[in-house]
């Protein structure tokens, strides 16, 4: 049932059948989280600052989201010799730039109003650099050896060894004294953040995660008509 | 054991060792990764005189000063210790008595800080301003949400 996760023509086929729909209810999702942003309250002590949250938080996660994907499928394809999982990182890891850059951005100008700066080198942020400077280096090795197995496997390995990052971007908040925030929502006890706040929020990552998605699914796609040499 | 799940323990294995090992790292240098210090640690640190550093904390209720223009006062705590600290520039928007803090600056003297930059600290709560209104109004208000 599955098996579009791992076998590049199930994958077409299962895309094929879903890309129409998907592209739907994408729209309709991303422009009901942009009427639910427009209507959300402003914070009792950002004002209308806070809308830039909605940006910010969806880009992080999903900056983290793709990594973590990218580390998945790193350690399937490098185990279980399965092709399939090379295409996925090499197809996904611009999109996951994308996303950080975006965050990074964001949160640069939600910083400066709130904390009176652009940029500290805190540990959260700090950690997202690194993340970036991560991603970039992956879509350079891209561009390195001849050798297409070689290429691969030195991607895959530099994936699952730059994976380590992603704890520490979680708890860097929590281990450190940080000018960050700690999470509002992803802890323990009921999320901080009101639920007005909360649902435009959630639809937001759900938009954003759609909008990836088709990203993700176009560019795979080339780059299997690319490795069966049609392009 | 097929040669595939040896290729996969050994995979888990190395990222295993690897974590450690850098978690090991980070938390054995954890006076260069900590963006500041609490009052409290200060103290204990026992920082020289004239030594550059970041602290953070609340800013003490009704320890606010302004001595001119754009000159101000006042005390930095973490409800244990707390310094007097004096700034000379602009503050950001987010400050006020209460509200958590970071400056970086250096000590004067063995309770003066010069504040040198101020940033604001906002906390993981966001609520709506009516709501807040609303509280008020049945003076459910705390504290702790300032």
């Amino acid at each position: 049932m599955f098996k579009f996760l791992l076998n590049p023509n199930s994958f077409n086929k299962f895309s094929d059948t879903i890309f129409k729909p998907l592209v739907a209810i994408t729209s309709i999702i991303l422009v009901t989280g942009l009427i639910l942003v427009y209507r959300s309250p402003l914070d009792y002590q950002q004002g209308l600052t806070v809308k830039i949250m909605y940006i910010h938080v969806p880009s992080a996660w999903l900056a983290l989201l793709t990594y973590a994907i990218m580390t998945i499928y790193s350690i399937i394809s490098l185990a279980f010799k399965i092709p399939f999982g090379f295409i996925i990182n090499k197809a996904i890891a611009p999109i996951g730039t994308v996303f950080t850059v975006l965050c990074l951005l964001s949160g640069s100008l939600w910083g400066k109003p709130m904390w009176g700066t652009w940029w500290v080198w805190d540990a959260r942020l700090t950690s997202v650099a690194i993340l970036l400077i991560i991603y970039v280096i992956i879509i350079f090795l891209n561009q390195t050896f001849e050798n297409r197995e070689v290429r691969e496997k030195t991607i895959a390995i530099f994936i699952l060894i730059g994976s380590i990052n992603l704890p520490i971007i979680k708890f860097s908040v929590d281990w450190w004294n940080t000018l960050h925030q700690p999470a509002s929502v992803s802890k323990l006890s009921s999320p901080s953040i009101d639920i007005s706040m909360l649902q435009p929020l959630l639809v937001m990552t759900v938009a954003f995660s759609l909008v990836g998605l088709i990203i993700a699914i176009l560019r795979i796609k080339v780059e299997i008509l690319t490795r069966k040499n049609y392009l | 054991m097929s040669l595939r799940f040896q290729r996969l323990v050994l995979i888990l294995i190395t990222l295993a060792m690897l974590g450690t090992a850098s978690i090991l790292i980070l938390f054995n240098t954890k006076q260069n990764i900590v963006f500041f210090y609490t009052p409290s640690e200060l103290i204990e640190k026992k920082i020289s005189i004239n030594n550059k550093l970041r602290i953070g904390g609340y800013v003490k209720e009704s320890s606010f000063k302004k001595i001119s223009l754009n000159k101000y006062q006042f005390k930095i705590t973490d409800n244990n210790n707390d310094f007097l600290v004096f700034y000379e520039g602009i503050l950001p928007d987010l400050f006020r008595e209460g509200q958590g803090t970071v400056i970086e600056g250096f000590l004067n003297n063995k309770n003066n800080i010069i504040a040198s930059k101020i940033y604001a600290k906002h906390d993981e709560n966001y609520m709506p301003a009516s709501i807040k209104k609303e509280l008020e109004k049945n003076s459910q208000w705390k504290k702790k949400y300032k």
